[in-house]
């Protein structure tokens, strides 16, 4: 039924437009029950949304291939978690999902604040209202997903690159993050067009801004473990703009972050936080026009499409808009407070800022730069790794130092004596280790050796902070040391939280430095029986076996694995060729060691006639932990979500008492 | 587009006016019409209100930082002062704008 989700569209688009107007006069002139009516807008429009994507998920599951869409990204073959997958596999379906989620956490995010909105920031719901306006327009006007045709036999298929268990998550999550910054966006622009620079706007910003920057850190792993698995080069992140568009509004959010506890604290960058807030968001939506335009050469870009040019023209009008409404708003947003001192930790927090910043906007030059060449020299270039590297050295390590630093200066003022007595332990710690590593040889790569020794500075200082923490919280509640620790990381979840994350971001740091600065790599042609030695490993090609999958065939060489003489079984490596898509993907094979963290990664190639094949060993250090941190960011996440009821009461308080005030 | 299709969209449309016109059809004579907002009085009251409370927190975390022993004794004489004097401005500032029952006002409690 490809007329019933056009039509959902069609209804959709109508709410929209309606919570928009009606939402924004309602707002200007005042108008309690028009403000319900466009929120009951916005929250029909989401049921609307969902009823077209029923429709296609259904169409997909059916093989309906008189839908162009499913035609054109699934197959009778392919297997059914990849065919509901391909929803968000194409321009028309991740659009889709764009609107679906935008509504649905839209309408959540208002049903959740509904009081303050009516009462506080009526704004909120025309924003959003005005900005699913925009996706649904493409949806009805420009990328429709209900398009029909005449049914094929069976359609093209899936690109095999996306066909990994990785991609079944890493697309909605990462949409998760998007779209989950618009809400912040709202917020704070809601607050700025209300007049409202009080803190309501801003603990409800960035309870959205934690949770939309957790999706996004997150999806970014998932993403970098697809490409490690799928692309098959032996790395993890290979600075693809595609990958860079969704880092860079994770920089601004992570900055956000930081800043907005120096708002809290302090009610200083008050202007600097909303200009955050409005980054993140036009940089998620750069992100998704660079995903889904076609305008740049991408391993992650699978289409190219004629949106673009509506993309630039809707980040042009939200970024123009916003600067306006900061402008006017400067008065209301200029702080009456000052930096007291360059030692402390707000002026940690800034500088934290100025390099988390500065790394965004060197990592968006990288990404524009070819598309400006090309436009006004006409030359095609490329910016490659070297220049990202670079970058993320110099504002990295940097950033890394301030992790450990920062929370271990005091708000408003410390004296130089008291910081370098809080950084005897961790600089100490720091040191040794880095004497440790150098004698046991990582002096090869001073990279490697610089990084970890900053990561075990940074280690030792959020080590330092829960001891110091829990015997304080000991010494003043008695009780065991658990109910010490646990009473330390629950009364303050958002700092004890916060350090879980630093924990895992020390964690990449080491998985990356280890992936960067210590692999090894060995490559051959092999006959049957002949070996290859890439570090401990020895690895005997045995010979090569066919399979037929569901949808592919399967051609994989098979290698015997030993260390230090030891048997570790064996590996497939190898390609599958795809039937319905007429495409070849290499299928690398990954032999993980959880106790050393390490990977071997064996990639096969040109299978030889005469029953040679070509193999690339890769030894792997570390990188698990990479893996791990994400585990571990998600956990330090979680903690610092989770709803702080000391923090509800307060405010509930201060409001009871507003009100009374207001009535004595 | 079949026939079922169009009837349930029309049938999904239809619904979906009748929800946003709701709050006209549950009252369609409003007594008061007006969102509730803030005067600037009330505003400027917030801000005394968020000031205190701000202070109070920063209290709080110092004398916590103070005794975990990341703020050495000279750090913590130089920034109480100041602080204290903060949450007493806004305390005084609010004063005579107080309700009949005042609220009770949070203790500072070194162990939060």
């Amino acid at each position: 039924m490809p007329g019933l989700g056009s039509a959902a569209l069609v209804v959709a688009f109508g709410l929209v437009v309606y919570a928009a107007v009606a939402g924004g006069y309602a707002a200007y002139r005042g108008r309690r029950r028009l403000l319900e009516s466009a929120t009951n807008a916005l929250f029909a429009s989401f049921a609307s949304v969902l009823l077209a994507a029923f429709v296609l998920l259904a169409a997909l599951a059916r093989h309906d291939f008189s839908f162009s869409y499913v035609a054109s990204h699934t197959s009778r073959e392919l297997p059914l978690g990849y065919t509901l997958a391909s929803f968000w596999s194409g321009q028309e379906g991740s659009l889709l999902l764009w609107l679906l989620v935008l509504t649905g956490i839209g309408s959540a995010a208002v049903a959740l604040n509904r009081r303050l909105i009516s009462t506080v920031l009526p704004w909120t719901v025309p924003i959003l209202g005005a900005i699913a306006s925009f996706f649904a327009l493409l949806l009805v006007f420009v990328a429709s997903p209900f398009g029909t045709q005449i049914a094929p036999a069976d359609g093209v298929g899936m690109n095999p690159s996306l066909q990994n268990p990785y991609m079944l998550a890493h697309p909605p999550l990462l949409y998760l993050g998007y779209v989950g910054l618009t809400i912040p966006f709202a917020f704070a622009m809601g607050a700025l067009a209300s007049g409202r620079a009080d803190e309501r706007w801003i603990v409800a910003t960035r309870r959205w801004t934690l949770g939309s920057w957790a999706f996004l850190g997150f999806a970014i792993l998932l993403g970098a473990k697809w490409a490690y698995e799928e692309v098959g080069w032996g790395g993890w992140y290979a600075w693809d703009p595609v990958e860079n568009a969704a880092l860079m509004p994770w920089l601004v959010a992570t900055a956000f972050l930081h800043s907005v506890m120096v708002q809290e604290k302090k009610n200083m960058l008050r202007v600097w936080n909303v200009v955050l807030v409005a980054g993140a968001f036009c940089l998620s939506l750069f992100g998704t026009f660079l995903t889904r335009s076609g305008v740049i050469n991408s391993i992650h870009s699978f289409t190219q499409s004629s949106i673009g040019a509506w993309f630039l023209g809707f980040i042009a009008i939200v970024a123009a808009a916003s600067t306006a409404l900061i402008i006017y708003r400067l008065p209301l947003l200029r702080s009456r407070t000052r930096l007291e001192s360059l030692v402390s930790r707000e002026a940690a927090f800034l500088y934290n800022n100025l390099f988390l910043v500065a790394f965004a906007l060197t990592v968006l030059w990288g990404v524009i730069y070819p598309l400006v060449s090309e436009a006004v020299r006409g030359v095609a270039v490329t910016v490659g790794a070297p220049y990202y590297d670079f970058f993320a050295v110099a504002f990295g390590l940097p950033l890394v130092l301030l992790m450990g630093v920062g929370p271990l200066v005091a708000w408003r003022r410390a004296s130089l004596r008291a910081v370098g007595r809080s950084l005897l332990w961790p600089a100490g710690t720091a040191f040794v280790f880095g004497i440790l590593l150098l004698l046991a040889g990582a002096g090869s790569s001073p990279a490697g050796l610089v990084g970890y020794t900053f990561a075990a500075f940074v280690l030792a200082a959020i080590v330092l902070e829960f001891v110091r923490g829990t015997r304080a919280r000991h010494a003043l509640g008695g009780g065991s040391w658990l109910a010490a620790f646990t009473s330390l990381v629950g009364r303050n979840r958002r700092r004890y939280g916060g350090y879980v994350v630093h924990a895992a971001i020390v964690l990449l740091l080491i998985g990356a430095v280890g992936i960067g600065g210590f692999a090894t790599t060995q490559e051959g042609k092999l006959k049957r029986g002949q070996s290859i030695e890439a570090g401990d490993y020895r690895l005997t090609y045995l010979g090569s076996e066919q399979r037929r999958a569901a949808n592919s065939q399967e051609l994989r060489a098979r290698l015997a694995v030993s260390r230090g003489g030891k048997d570790l079984g064996t590996v497939l490596a190898g390609k599958n060729r795809y039937f319905a898509e007429q495409q070849t993907s290499n299928e690398v094979a990954i032999r993980s060691d959880w106790l050393r963290a390490e990977d071997l990664f064996v990639i096969a190639d040109q299978f030889n006639p005469e029953g040679s094949v070509f193999v690339k060993v890769i030894v792997n250090p570390l990188v698990n932990l990479i893996w791990l941190a994400g585990l571990l960011f998600v956990g330090g996440a979680l903690i610092t979500l989770w709803p702080d009821a000391r923090e509800q009461r307060r405010l509930a308080r201060r409001f009871a008492e507003e009100g009374a005030l207001a009535r004595a | 587009m079949d026939v079922l299709a169009v009837a349930l969209a029309a049938l999904f449309a239809v619904a979906a006016v009748a929800f946003v016109a709701r709050p006209f059809l549950a009252e369609p004579e409003a007594d008061d019409d007006r969102l509730a907002g803030l005067t600037p009085g009330e505003q400027g009251r917030l801000e005394l209100l968020e000031q205190r409370d701000r202070a109070l927190g920063a209290l709080k975390e110092l004398e916590f930082d103070h005794r975990t022993g990341k703020i050495a004794d000279a750090d913590y004489e130089a920034s109480v002062g100041p602080l204290r004097r903060e949450a007493a401005e806004a305390l005084r500032a609010l004063e005579p704008l107080a309700p009949p029952a005042p609220a009770p006002v949070e203790k500072v409690d070194a162990r939060a």
